[in-house]
């Protein structure tokens, strides 16, 4: 069995996932690299800041939509980026958490330690606020969320109604906070923001939370209460950067900073708008914004569409097939040996088992947060999260395979006078070559879907359309993805069923009559 | 040649067989018999090594059979199951060639005793070419035996080969092995249930019951000068033609 082993590669492993991971790293970096958060305001200022340090350099790029913040944080602390826009209340209430950061200044010491620095707030405050639509307010006298307290209190009609996200109802500086702070004894109905809006419009809602700089806020012409006892946490947006960006691009970090003070609410809701609701691309609007405000004149190269999307398919498809490729071979050159162990070995079985039984439980959003720190950006946590997750179907179907062969004609080979590893050669393995196949092609299955999640880590694929359709709610972006994925899942699909008239021996397809 | 030296068996805290000696005649034919269970199969599993057994030991020329030295063994001796146990991703020709090959014989030298072993289990033509699933269940022993006889073994241990075949096909292949049992000079040790097959091979019978060998000798012996009862009943309960069932005491 040892024999078996080292000749079925570990070795090989190894050296296939890292010549895929340099065939696929972009190896000439640029001087900036900007990172933003997967949100339609975090991309939007993402752009400003790659328009303003290309300007100040000619090499920048940007990594867009990355993910939540666990995963950009870690790729800026890691340097796979050099600067990104967070929220100083995400920074003390979710990053810094457990170090007691209260004001800016201890922020700014904290990020210290970590060789970082947060800029002067940007102008805006993206925290939670309560909101209603203008004209009732104005006819109801309310302003400040005190007012809202004072008339709910002394309101018998019926449709004085509360709806908000469950989220917000959940988190302990939402609705708790606000309850306990102004003192209302209303019960809130839990809902989707999107049908809040249109509660509100229709008029059986009254009030919902918001994110202040919401587009929804002018589209529906909400009134912001005024939060006059100071409730909810601030989140002022702050340029968040390495420390060496200082000596690295001095002129670039310049250019940056002149954001400072510069986006104030309205500004920053009209540009959410603008993309949220018009469709227009983010790279314009932040574009037409340096230009109006700050005039700075950049240059964000406009192209016809279908270069655009004929350009951006091609890259995603490259890219999408190189994910799979590589964690699949990986996991195959893996799983296999260890299918073989877990049949080979009963007191290994049940461990074998259920660690890659336990692997495929956790949530691909956790490897990934897991993944960056190690490995940073781009294709390398990617393919390790694909290729964790391909490891149960292709060690199982293996053991399986293996284990269902008969006990006679197990024996027939014994008998015969063969040794172990010409048995499992000659005999075993051809006989669950079917079983075999299969649990690689249900990999291969699984990984087409899964590795859309390249689009929330920089690494590409069919992902980046879709995750940027779902952002921009914008179904022909979401198809360009999501249609070539299902359609790639079909090719897989078709191609292992050639494989199998190739790889399972002719006898066996006979004996199952096919 | 083959010998069991107060070789005995148990599974968990169950002794299946009993201390038993057995010594088989070399060239001769010597047929297990005895009712279902009782561990004929076993005595077979032993000689081959499949299982080790929990007392004494098994020699073969003189040399006892032990974990380092079974696998060459095993390829001195010839086994074949109910069904022959083909491997069904293998041609019938690569079934019965597979050790063969591995051994490293050529190409020409192993169709050549494939041949050969046709001719003498008169397998029909073009059946070496087919896989086991489509043939017939008569074909599929013809090619259990082949395989088994492949690097020309001296001994053939054959669990109840004919078990799963309908009475004329089984006519026909017990005349065929008989006649090569016979020409080759084979040391053979077959297993069954039926006293009719038993005769019809047996040089020596063992009739076995309880985990134990209760008479041994020809099937003459047995039907006239029984051992005990228990032989009595087992020959009566196989009702063989022109043999009075003798009376005993109902068990
Ligand atoms: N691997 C095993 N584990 C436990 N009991 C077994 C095993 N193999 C055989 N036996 C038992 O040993 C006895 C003898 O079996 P066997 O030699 O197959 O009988 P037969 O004479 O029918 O061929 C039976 O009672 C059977 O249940
Ligand atoms: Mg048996």
């Amino acid at each position: 069995m040892r024999s078996i082993v080292s000749l079925t590669v570990f070795p090989a492993a190894l050296l296939l996932i890292l010549a895929s991971i340099a065939a696929a790293e972009t190896p000439n970096l640029p001087l900036v690299r900007v990172g933003s958060k997967s949100s339609i305001e975090n991309v939007i200022l993402g752009e400003m800041l790659t328009l303003l340090a290309d300007q100040a350099s000619g090499d920048a790029r940007h990594q867009s939509a990355l993910g939540g913040t666990q995963i950009v944080f870690a790729a800026l602390k890691k340097g796979d980026i050099d600067v990104y826009i967070e929220y100083t209340g995400t920074l003390s209430q979710e990053i810094l958490k457990g170090q007691r950061v209260r004001s800016d200044d201890d922020i700014r010491a904290a990020l210290a330690k970590l060789d970082l620095v947060m800029s002067q707030p940007l102008g805006f405050n993206n925290t939670y606020a309560l909101g209603m639509k203008a004209d009732v307010a104005e006819k109801m006298k309310i302003q400040t969320i005190s007012d809202l307290a004072r008339v709910a209190k002394s309101s018998t009609d019926p449709q004085f109604k509360f709806g908000f996200s469950d989220e917000f109802l959940k988190r302990g500086d939402g609705w708790p906070a606000v309850k306990v702070l102004y003192q209302f004894d209303n019960v809130p109905t839990g809902l989707d923001h999107s049908l809040a809006y249109r509660g509100l419009h229709s008029g059986t809602l009254l009030v919902t939370d918001l994110y202040s700089t919401d587009p929804e806020i002018a589209k529906y012409r909400l009134k912001i209460l005024d939060d006059d006892l100071a409730c909810f946490p601030e989140y002022h947006a702050v340029i968040l950067y390495r420390e060496d960006l200082k000596d690295r691009a001095p002129q670039v970090l310049q250019n940056l900073l002149k954001l400072e003070g510069k986006i104030d609410n309205s500004a920053m809701m009209e540009m959410n708008t603008r993309v949220r609701i018009d469709h227009d691309r983010d790279v314009n609007v932040a574009g037409d914004f340096l230009l109006s405000k700050l005039k700075i004149e950049t240059q964000s190269g406009e192209e016809k569409k279908w270069v655009v999307i004929g350009r951006d398919f091609v890259r995603n498809t490259t890219r999408h097939l190189l994910l799979v490729f590589c964690s699949l071979s990986a996991a195959v050159t893996v799983a296999l040996p260890l299918g073989i162990w877990a049949y080979e070995y009963p007191k290994v079985t049940h461990g074998i088992l259920g660690i890659v039984g336990i692997i495929q439980t956790i949530p691909s959003m956790a490897v990934l947060v897991f993944m960056v720190p190690l490995l940073g950006l781009g294709v390398k946590p990617a393919i390790m999260a694909l290729f964790l997750y391909s490891l149960l179907p292709i060690v199982r179907n293996t053991y399986a395979g293996l284990n269902e062969i008969p006990a006679n004609l197990k024996e027939s080979a014994i008998v015969l006078g063969l040794s172990r590893q010409a048995r499992l050669y000659l005999v075993e393995l051809p006989i669950a070559s079917r079983s075999i196949l299969a649990g690689i092609k249900t990999a291969a299955v699984i990984n087409v879907g899964t590795a859309t999640i390249g689009g929330l880590i920089g690494a590409g694929g069919y992902g980046e359309p879709i995750l940027t359709g779902i952002r921009l709610a914008d179904v022909s972006l979401l198809l360009q993805g999501a249609i070539p994925a299902a359609l790639l899942a079909v090719v897989v699909q078709g191609l292992f069923e050639l494989l199998e008239r190739l790889v399972v021996p002719q006898g066996l397809r006979l004996a199952r009559g096919d | 040649m083959l010998e069991l030296i107060a070789v005995a068996k148990s599974f968990g805290k169950t002794q299946v067989l009993k201390p038993t000696s057995l010594v088989l005649e070399p060239g001769k034919t010597t047929v297990l018999i005895g009712p279902s269970g009782c561990g004929k199969s076993t005595i077979l599993r032993i000689m081959i090594g499949l299982i080790e057994p929990s007392e004494g030991t098994v020699k073969f020329d003189g040399v006892a059979l032990t974990p380092g030295n079974i696998m060459l063994m095993r390829r001195k001796m010839g086994y074949v199951i109910q069904d022959g146990g083909l491997f069904p991703h293998l041609s019938a020709r690569d079934n019965v060639g597979l050790l063969a090959r591995y051994l490293g014989w050529d190409k020409q030298r192993v169709n050549e005793r494939l041949e050969e072993l046709a001719k003498l289990t008169r397998l029909p033509d073009g059946a070496l070419d087919r896989f086991p699933s489509q043939l017939s269940g008569g074909q599929r022993q013809r090619l259990g035996i082949m395989r088994a006889l492949m690097l020309d073994p001296d001994v053939l241990l054959l669990d109840e080969p004919m078990g799963a075949l309908d009475p004329l096909v089984r006519y026909d292949l017990q005349e065929d092995l008989r006649g090569i049992f016979q020409s080759l000079k084979k040391t053979v040790v077959l297993v069954t249930h039926d006293m009719g097959e038993a005769g019809f091979f047996g040089d020596t019978v063992v009739l076995l019951g309880g985990g134990e060998i209760v008479q041994q000798g020809t099937l003459a012996d047995m039907i006239h000068t029984p051992a005990n009862d228990y032989v009595t009943r087992f020959i009566n309960a196989q009702r063989l033609p022109g043999v009075e069932p003798k009376e005993v005491a109902t068990s």
